[in-house]
């Protein structure tokens, strides 16, 4: 018998009281006895050959400890590579620490200085010699790919990434049949992750012992145990990563970069801890960027505004060099898979091809994929609404997969347990008032007011197993590990390698145990983001956090349950059958009354296993590790809604209300949940109008900092409202899908549905991201 | 050419031989370990740095240390303890009006120095006082609904005392 007394509550977060009175610990905070600190001399050029590099004034400067070149510090670590074995074909090349001879993007880090402080380390990098001869930079996509367009780098034969095609035999007939077919291109801007706290790393080697240690901001530890300990060829258990607080990370901080890689490699060298924290500027430069798409894309229709079928091709462009592990591919990978899958479409082609220029690298970010795939398809499946002369809820109504008709494969392939779009649909209708605020739209528009709204339908891949990484050769684990013990005054300690980057993930681990042993979530203390004190595991990323996490830590909380009953069946001479958990005590099952307390478990196991019976086994650990199986994916479903109002004088946009219904499975904490959609929502609005990393033609980055790059404020966003369908995956016993990345897939994608509505009676519209004012009144031919 | 500077930070006087080029931020985190004090632009755009200097909420990153020469500073830790944001603190931890923690800091100075001035603030309001806060997790909704019941709270706590 499992108690579900907390799993669906509204828990609050315990770790949210340290930040509350000023005691995060973020590694951004850490000062280590013998700390150094680390900064970095950095390419001013997209790409150049090093001609000189001179470092013996640096090496002088007050303060100064050390200085690294490519040719002091790249001999210590493997190189590395970001390909898989399953994108076939795909290519880039070997990175290292520092630059080796040619610099390959504006801020390609060529030297480290470690000193006392930051600002001397900083000082010293300005007495630097570095002289590059400037090459020509390739800095657009489709221009890498035209013949005699000099490579982005050695090491390659051709700027092209990786290409691949995904067709449906049916796919020519269905547009030669199609009654209707509309058609668009599509640029998604670059932008980035702007984490408040940058990237930040604390290396500490004891060279005594052999041990490293590293401080660590990121979402994934046991990665970065493994990428340590492999390229600096470590034994793996000398290797220590511990991520404490983390300042957001959003998939940013689960990428290997050459300056943490750095950091690891100089504390090696010098055996004593070396500190890095990106400055802003620096981040803008060297954090991953993200999306960069151009999209070419139709859909065809029959008479109905059935649609039949969807061929796009995605040109996306990915910077210098693919990123490790995970590679920079996966992105327009699920770019191309994701296109049309709420929809009932038979055929399809999607084609990709993913290209080097000289620029930061682009990859993983929350919601990998997932915008661009949903705004393209929303914008056609409007498009088509507006020729067929239907509303767009009709369309949808028309088109989206039947709630009763899963399983489901889509044309891309992908396979869909049971979704929820028809259901979803209905209530969106319901919450946003969606008939009323037509006819007060119409009104407006009578006034010259201009108002639009928008709608998105999505599918979100989350819980995903090995299929992701695992099978094309990265060491990048699909399971997780957790171990619950009983302690010996009966509290209960839960130690699991999911982490927290404050998405809740330790309070809805405490919520689970809880049930599963009878007690309260605050008797159970989780630990996390360690990797000498949790199990090995995938962590958080790609929405497994819940799903994965949550059914590991149910499994652990039963096995230990098991543990526990049948010590108390011993002490009690019962049936541990006839015995249950429940009120911080052993109860009778039947009857529910209490039999003994688990603080009473807790020390006869603990002090007395002498008054066992013989052979009774006194253990009050278990150990669990659960890796997903069934479905390759959890995929999860749900629908945004956007109203907005555009200024047509000035191109200005309001964002009046947004509005989401989604179904992630079995909710573990709707508070918990509904704050993570409100975050991802804000995440995909960013980027829908304000964020791009601009470049001038020379490959330069031109608004690197945040006076310059626009991130949405608490002024300009509007009110969430949120609704949930639960349909949980018969996958695992917890039935939890993903939440985390479902506001970002479709918030850009509904509110570009509404600009464009607003924007209709103009005749004009707009198919690039972000939506500024200047590009809202060229679509409306005012400048 | 470092120079002494006396200061009163959360209550306690404070001397400290700092370079002029030190911020207010740097001599609170680095000197006195006070790390509830963030870092996220050093450029006054993010306003994770937020203090209360004199009684007046200032960026910590583009305060210099030696300007605060003299003067009253209170951080988080400060106002912690001396319990007067304990509403705030509350309203959040329910609301959940904080995610990765990083912002909070400045979050709270943010709302403790708008309810110190208008003590019925609209969503309006609170969203126009946090124009210089930069959350991006939360998507500020959460956080705007913490201010908001905190000034109710302290609204009806004021007509239950009339
Ligand atoms: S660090 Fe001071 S405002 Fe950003
Ligand atoms: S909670 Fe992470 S920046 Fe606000």
């Amino acid at each position: 018998m499992t108690s579900t007394d907390h799993i669906g509550q509204s828990h609050r977060r315990e770790n949210a009281l340290r930040h509350l009175a000023g005691r995060g610990r973020f590694v951004t905070d850490l000062a280590l006895p013998r700390m150094v600190h680390a900064a970095f001399v950095r390419s001013p050029m997209a790409k150049g050959k090093i001609v000189e590099l001179d470092v013996s004034a640096a090496a002088e400067a007050p303060g100064v400890v050390r200085v690294f070149t490519a040719e002091t510090l790249n001999p210590i670590c493997a190189p590395w590579t970001g390909t898989l074995d399953h994108f076939a074909g795909m290519k880039s090349a070997p990175q290292n620490m520092l630059a080796e001879g040619q610099v390959l993007w504006a801020g390609h880090p060529v030297a480290m200085i470690l000193a006392h402080s930051r600002a001397e380390a900083e000082d010293a990098c300005e007495l630097v010699l570095l002289d590059i001869e400037d090459e020509e930079a390739v800095v657009d996509g489709d221009a890498a790919l035209v013949e005699g367009t000099p490579l982005v780098s050695e090491g390659i034969d051709s700027n092209l990434c990786f290409r691949t095609v995904l067709e449906t035999p049916g796919l020519d007939e269905a547009f030669a049949n199609a009654a209707h077919v509309v058609e668009d291109s599509f640029t998604f801007g670059r932008h980035t992750a702007v984490t408040l706290e940058p990237r930040a790393v604390v290396a500490d080697f004891d060279p005594s012992t052999g041990q490293l240690t590293v401080h660590h901001g990121t979402q994934t530890p046991y990665q970065f145990q493994d990428v340590y300990a492999h390229q600096f060829g470590l034994p793996d258990n000398k290797v220590r990563v511990i991520a404490p607080d983390v300042g957001g990370s959003f998939g940013m901080k689960l990428h290997v970069y050459n300056e943490e890689m750095a950091v690891v490699a100089a504390s090696l060298k010098l055996g004593r801890p070396v500190r890095f924290v990106a400055d802003r500027l620096e981040s803008f430069v060297s954090d991953v960027h993200a999306r960069d798409h151009r999209v070419s894309a139709r859909m065809a229709m029959d008479a109905q505004g059935t649609i039949l079928a969807m061929d796009v091709d995605d040109m996306t462009q990915i910077g210098a060099i693919s990123t490790y592990p995970r590679t920079s591919v996966a992105e327009g990978n699920q770019v191309i898979r994701l296109m049309g899958a709420p929809y009932t479409m038979p055929d399809y082609r999607g084609r990709l091809s993913v290209v080097f220029q000289n620029k930061v690298q682009t990859s993983q970010y929350r919601a990998v994929g997932h915008p661009i795939a949903c705004a393209v398809t929303e914008a056609l499946v409007d498009r088509a609404a507006e020729q067929l002369d239907l509303d767009p809820i009709e369309i949808r109504q028309r088109n989206l997969v039947a709630d009763d008709a899963y399983p489901h494969v889509s044309a891309t392939g992908y396979q869909f347990e049971k979704l929820s779009h028809h259901a979803a649909l209905a209530k969106l209708r319901e919450i946003m008032g969606y008939d009323a605020l037509r006819a007060e739209q119409a009104e407006l528009r009578k006034q010259g007011i201009y108002r639009g709204i928008g709608i998105a339908s999505f599918v979100e891949i989350t819980n995903p197993g090995a299929a992701f990484y695992g099978v094309g050769g990265a060491r990048v684990s699909a399971q997780d590990g957790a171990i619950v013990r009983l302690t010996p005054s009966g509290e209960v300690h839960c130690a699991i390698s999911v982490t927290e980057q404050g998405q809740g993930t330790e309070t809805i681990i405490a919520q689970v145990v809880a049930d599963q042993l009878g007690v309260t979530p605050d008797q159970v203390k989780v630990t996390t983001g360690d990797t000498d004190t949790t199990p090995s595991g995938g962590a958080t990323w790609a929405c497994r956090g819940a799903g994965i996490g949550g059914e590991t830590a149910l499994r652990a909380g039963r096995r230990l349950q098991a543990q526990i009953l049948a010590i108390a069946g011993a002490v009690l001479q019962a049936e541990p059958a006839t015995l249950a958990l429940a009120g911080g005590t052993v109860v009778d099952k039947a009857t529910g009354k209490e039999r003994i307390t688990l603080a009473e478990i807790g020390r006869i196991a603990t002090y007395r296993p002498d008054t066992l019976p013989e052979g009774c086994d006194n253990s009050l650990t278990a150990v669990q590790h659960f890796a997903p199986t069934g479905y390759p994916f959890d995929f999860t479903n749900g629908i945004q809604a956007s109203h907005v109002e555009v200024d047509i004088e000035t191109g200005v946009t309001r964002l009046l209300k947004h509005w989401v219904v989604e179904d992630c499975g079995r909710i573990i904490n709707p508070l918990l949940v509904d704050e993570q959609i409100r975050g991802g929502v804000v995440q995909g609005l960013g980027p829908a109008f304000f964020e791009e990393c601009m470049y001038d033609d020379m490959g330069q980055m031109t608004n690197a900092s945040l006076a310059d790059y626009l991130v949405p404020m608490a002024g300009e966003m509007p009110d969430i409202e949120i609704a949930h369908i639960e349909t949980p995956t018969l996958d695992t016993i917890l039935g939890a899908k993903g939440v985390g990345e479902a506001g970002t897939a479709a918030a850009g994608a509904a509110a570009m549905n509404a600009v464009n509505d607003a924007l209709r009676p103009m005749g004009a519209r707009i198919s690039q991201t972000p939506m500024t004012p200047l590009r809202i009144l060229t679509a409306l031919g005012h400048v | 050419m470092k120079a002494d500077i006396t200061l009163t930070v959360n209550g306690e006087a404070v001397r400290e031989t700092v370079e002029p080029r030190t911020s207010l931020a740097d001599l609170l985190r680095d000197n006195l370990r006070l790390t509830g004090t963030h870092l996220g632009c050093e450029m006054g755009a993010c306003g994770a740095c937020l203090v209360m200097l004199d009684g007046v909420a200032v960026h910590a990153c583009l305060v210099l240390a030696v300007q605060a020469d003299g003067q009253k500073v209170e951080t988080i830790e400060g106002l912690n303890d001396s319990g007067l944001i304990k509403d705030l603190q509350e309203t959040f931890h329910d609301r959940n009006a904080l995610q990765c923690g990083f912002c909070t800091n400045g979050m709270l100075m943010s709302a403790y120095a708008l309810l110190a001035g208008n003590s019925d603030p609209s969503r309006d309001e609170i969203r126009d006082a946090l124009s210089g806060n930069y959350c991006r997790c939360t998507g500020y909704e959460a956080i705007v609904d913490a201010i908001s019941a905190a000034a109710d709270h302290r609204l009806n706590k004021a007509k239950g005392a009339q």
